[in-house]
């Protein structure tokens, strides 16, 4: 035989999930809304008089807009926390920077959902509508605040550097806003037919709406705890890298 | 609390005498705004619609100089460690960030100068209220110089990854350039606009300066900190 | 003024990140009032990284640290003000003169102008060199310029990571005698040299470090 690793510990490990009892809770909700959804929206909902098949998009598009400004709200929220909490804890930074990913993932879908939705209603896959550019912008935003996120050095440094630019887009974002709202009322160009106002809504398609909106929470919610459970996971690492780092230094001298 | 004045005036007055010493901002960045201008001309290829725009162009040229120029500002105190050094120093950093925002600003109101001019040159505009003019002007600059010098803190803490710059930068300066090209339409009574138009979008510009003015002196220390 | 019953530098287990890598693996360093301390050690072995540490510009992930009684985590702004860090690159700004780099220190640090001036002096260059570009000085006049803008603060702590560099003969006879002067008018002076035999000559005492942390 020969000599033992010094080291390398070789007791069984079994392979840990993220997940608990909550978490796969949530996820089975949202697998079953989503299946609701998909069928509702899909059969058990009428086609829309003016707009015909189309409407049905409403059903994907909606939520994940709804998705895409709470995941905002949650990593503006989250950023605050982290820099006005005495311990500056590490956690609320997770959960910001989790909400971010998702949310760009659901602000792309808002996005893609509304032209493709736009195309056959109003001729059309974009329009300058305040709602829509804010949502553009708030994406590359976001896409900036993530790949502000991967360079820090320190996990304290990336909180803070990303905590100060999701507040910094708390104050652009209305900004925004409030600017193309501006362009478009002094240009006297009459605001499009909004989204979902226009659309006459029977119980059956609000019922559907309504459940989609619930799905696409509960998915988003998932996803975030998964998210930074396994961000977590990551710093842990790195703090475990860091001794064996120190270790290795010691005895090499 | 005269510290950080005085911190600012000492950051500006050393980034203005880099400039005035080197001249990269005038007779590198100038050129290239004004070689924007022409080729605006070029791919517009009509001068009605030239003329019609006018006001668009002088912005967006103004915002492709300030991502030059800020990389600038930054890169000069990068090159021999000397952002190292002013924070070593202590240095106040709501005063450091405001002088580097006076010193950008000077060196944009002359570039947005020239890019007028070469409006009134190239596009046949001329300007009917000179006043509204200067008022956009001065409001747009304050806010691009804010911004800039945010994110151009944001680059430089993140050890000079210099291509983040456009994709943060450019849509913080939106709203500048949709309110400064309005109102400069305004001030060139270009397309049917009349002055009267411009003055809110003046309110809108200064508002913008003001916001980012009081958030970057408050958030540019964590930036730049380690 | 700070406390003045403090030490000058105590560090205790300082654990301090170069990039991801541990420069300081766990140094405890207690440095008194008033000392010139020579810090030696092999390339990598974490001097450059404990000066830039004790200057507060590098934060502690792990450990305690104290700089004249003022907390590494908590009060560095304090700590810097009343240090002064000379690192390997200069901090200088190729386009201005070596005068006017020196003012931007002088009124970054409250300092009275004509200082500015004096403190050149000191390092040797004055007259027609002291308005000449930086851009166009050899490295031994950045370097002393370097030294200038250290002088100028009037620190309370001196971190110096190799001065010696790129000095000619004067220059280092220069640099040792004031770094006596600095100790004779109340400073604690840090120095991590390659030049161990020059330095320990008027040195206090030595601190050696291995592998990020005190042999």
């Amino acid at each position: 035989m020969a000599d033992v690793v010094p080291g390398a510990d070789l007791t069984p490990t079994r392979p840990r999930g993220v997940a608990t009892r909550a978490t796969r809770a949530i996820g089975a909700l949202a697998a079953v809304l989503f299946a609701w959804v998909l069928v509702g929206g899909l059969w058990f909902t009428p086609a829309e008089k003016q707009q015909g098949e189309s409407v049905r998009i409403m059903y994907v598009h909606v939520p994940s807009a709804w998705v895409a400004y709470l995941a905002f709200v949650v990593t503006a929220v989250a950023s605050a926390c982290y820099l006005l909490g005495r311990r500056r804890s590490l956690g609320f930074d997770r959960v910001a920077g989790a909400s971010a990913e998702v949310g760009v993932l659901f602000m792309a879908l808002a996005l893609v959902t509304g032209s493709l939705w736009g195309h056959p209603t109003w001729g059309t896959f974009w329009v300058w509508d305040p709602r829509l550019t804010t949502t553009a912008f708030l994406f590359v935003t976001y896409v900036g605040y993530l790949a502000v996120r991967g360079t820090g050095a320190t996990p304290e440094q990336r909180a803070r550097r990303s905590a100060v630019l999701a507040l910094l887009a708390v104050l652009e974002i209305p900004l925004v806003h409030f600017s193309v709202v501006l362009w478009r009322s002094l240009h006297q160009q009459a605001s499009v037919l909004s989204p979902d106002g226009d659309v006459k809504m029977d119980g059956s398609m609000l019922t559907t709406l309504f459940v989609g909106v619930v799905a696409f929470t509960s998915l988003f919610a998932w996803l975030v705890v998964h998210r930074q459970r396994v961000q977590a996971m990551g710093d842990a690492l790195a703090i475990r890298e860091l001794d064996d780092a120190i270790a290795v230094r010691g005895v090499a001298g | 609390m005269t510290e950080p004045l005085a911190t600012a005036r000492t950051i500006a007055a050393k980034d203005l005498a880099v400039e005035r010493r080197s001249r990269v901002v005038a007779n590198q960045v100038l050129p290239f705004a004004g070689l924007v201008m022409v080729m605006f001309a070029f791919a517009l290829d009509d001068d009605a619609i030239a003329s019609r725009v006018a006001g668009g162009l002088v912005w967006l040229a103004a915002l492709l100089a300030l991502l030059v120029t800020v990389q600038r500002s930054f890169a000069v105190d990068a090159a021999d460690g000397a952002l190292e050094a002013i924070r070593a120093a202590g240095a106040d950093m709501r005063g450091v960030f405001l002088g580097k925002v006076a010193a950008l600003a000077v060196q944009l109101l002359v570039l947005e100068a020239v890019l007028v001019a070469a409006a009134i040159v190239l596009y046949r505009v001329s300007v009917r209220d000179p006043l509204l003019l200067v008022a956009v002007l001065v409001a747009a600059t304050a806010g691009l110089a804010a911004v800039g010098c945010i994110y151009g803190g944001v680059v430089a803490g993140a050890g000079g990854r210099e291509t983040l710059l456009p994709l943060l930068l450019m849509p913080v300066a939106a709203p500048v350039l949709i309110g400064a090209t309005r109102a400069t339409e305004s001030a060139f009574a270009s397309g049917g606009a009349t002055p009267a138009e411009g003055w809110p979008w003046v309110g809108l510009l200064a508002a913008f300066a003001a916001v980012f003015l009081v958030a970057g002196a408050m958030s540019f220390a964590a930036l730049v900190e380690e | 003024m700070s406390d003045v019953r403090a030490e000058a530098i105590e560090l205790r287990d300082a654990v301090v990140l170069y990039g991801a890598h541990p420069a300081l693996t766990g140094a405890s360093v207690r440095i008194g009032r008033g000392e010139i301390v020579l810090v030696e050690g092999a390339n990598g072995s974490g001097k450059s990284t404990l000066l830039r540490a004790c200057a507060g510009l590098k934060p502690l992930v792990r450990g305690e640290g104290r700089v004249l009684g003022f907390d590494l985590r908590h009060e560095r702004a304090e700590v810097r003000r009343r240090t002064a860090l000379l690192a390997h690159r200069d901090g200088l700004w190729a386009d201005l003169t070596a005068l006017e780099n020196v003012q931007v220190w002088a009124r970054l640090a409250g300092a009275a102008p004509d200082e500015a001036a004096a403190a050149l002096g000191r390092m040797g260059i004055a007259g027609p060199l002291a308005s000449r570009r930086v851009g166009s000085m050899s490295a031994g006049q950045k370097r002393r310029c370097a030294l200038a803008c250290v002088v100028v603060r009037r620190a309370e702590v001196w971190l110096l990571d190799e001065p010696h560099s790129a000095l000619d003969a004067q220059g280092r006879d220069d640099l040792d005698a004031l770094l006596v002067a600095a100790r004779a008018a109340g400073a604690t002076v840090v120095v991590a040299s390659h030049d161990t035999e020059r330095v320990a000559a008027f040195a206090d005492r030595r601190i050696v470090l291995s592998g990020g942390r005190v042999a």
